[in-house]
């Protein structure tokens, strides 16, 4: 569901399929390794390939979010495809979190 | 309304069936020739009522969820999704965006996104007594 890059204490995820309630409790889980073991400075989500997402994918997101700033630290989204930009403007995280 | 065909899907509340129910109510809709955007509406309007049931109706117990997918003949879509778990005590509240009863992981926008998607949406539930979630839309004719 998901491979990364690290470069430069920036993290990137790129999730990959269906980001739904039931894929959604892997992909926090391994995203959270990646957050823990790598200590970025920044986290980049790639919503490229994601084929569909819903509420779940805003939780994702927000946790992330949550997680990142605790440590003091930043999150950005980028590439979504026009159904997650869609999903993610109806719960406005754009006013949050910067989306490339 | 009157209503030309229907579907109805039953399943247990296992979330591995997410996917499937919002693919086969897509499925059954793509009839109407939908817009690639109408389709997602539906998939995410879907997954939503039946994440619902999944998380909240049965909690951790598996129950089952029945959809009705109906389509009249004036292209509007009825899908109701119907549990018969634990149902809402306040249904307005749990309306509200941001409101939710679940762990972190969820957002409470489930309703938000059912209502920014449908034309129509009605709940009707009662403790202990499950809930149906009725939404409909109407799909555009083009050409």
């Amino acid at each position: 569901m998901l491979s990364y890059s690290v470069d430069d204490d920036i993290l990137t995820v790129f999730i990959k399929g269906e980001l739904d309630h039931h894929t959604s409790s892997g992909l926090r889980e391994e995203t959270d390794k990646l957050i823990d073991r790598f200590s970025p400075i920044k986290t980049i989500l790639d919503f490229k390939n994601v084929t569909f997402c819903d509420s779940s994918g805003i939780a994702f997101v927000l946790g992330r979010y949550k997680r990142m700033t605790a440590g003091g630290g930043i999150l950005e989204l980028t590439r979504l495809p026009r159904q997650v930009a869609t999903i993610f403007d109806l719960a406005n995280l754009g006013s949050l979190i910067r989306i490339t | 309304m009157k209503f030309i065909n229907e579907a109805n899907i039953t399943f247990p509340s296992n979330s591995s069936n997410e996917s499937f129910a919002r693919m086969s109510v897509a499925a059954f809709v793509s009839q109407l020739d939908p817009t690639v955007e109408e389709l997602a509406e539906i998939k995410t309007m879907v997954s939503e009522a039946v994440t619902n049931c999944v998380v909240h109706a049965y909690e951790n117990t598996i129950g089952l969820v029945r959809i009705r997918v109906q389509i009249s003949d004036s292209r509007a879509v009825r899908i109701t999704v119907k549990d018969t778990g634990k149902g809402i005590e306040d249904v307005e509240t749990a309306k509200q965006p941001c409101f939710t009863t679940g762990s972190e992981d969820r957002a409470g926008m489930g309703f938000t996104i059912m209502e920014s998607f449908s034309d129509k949406l009605r709940v009707k539930s009662a403790p202990g007594r499950g809930t149906s979630v009725i939404m409909e839309k109407k799909i555009i004719k083009r050409g």
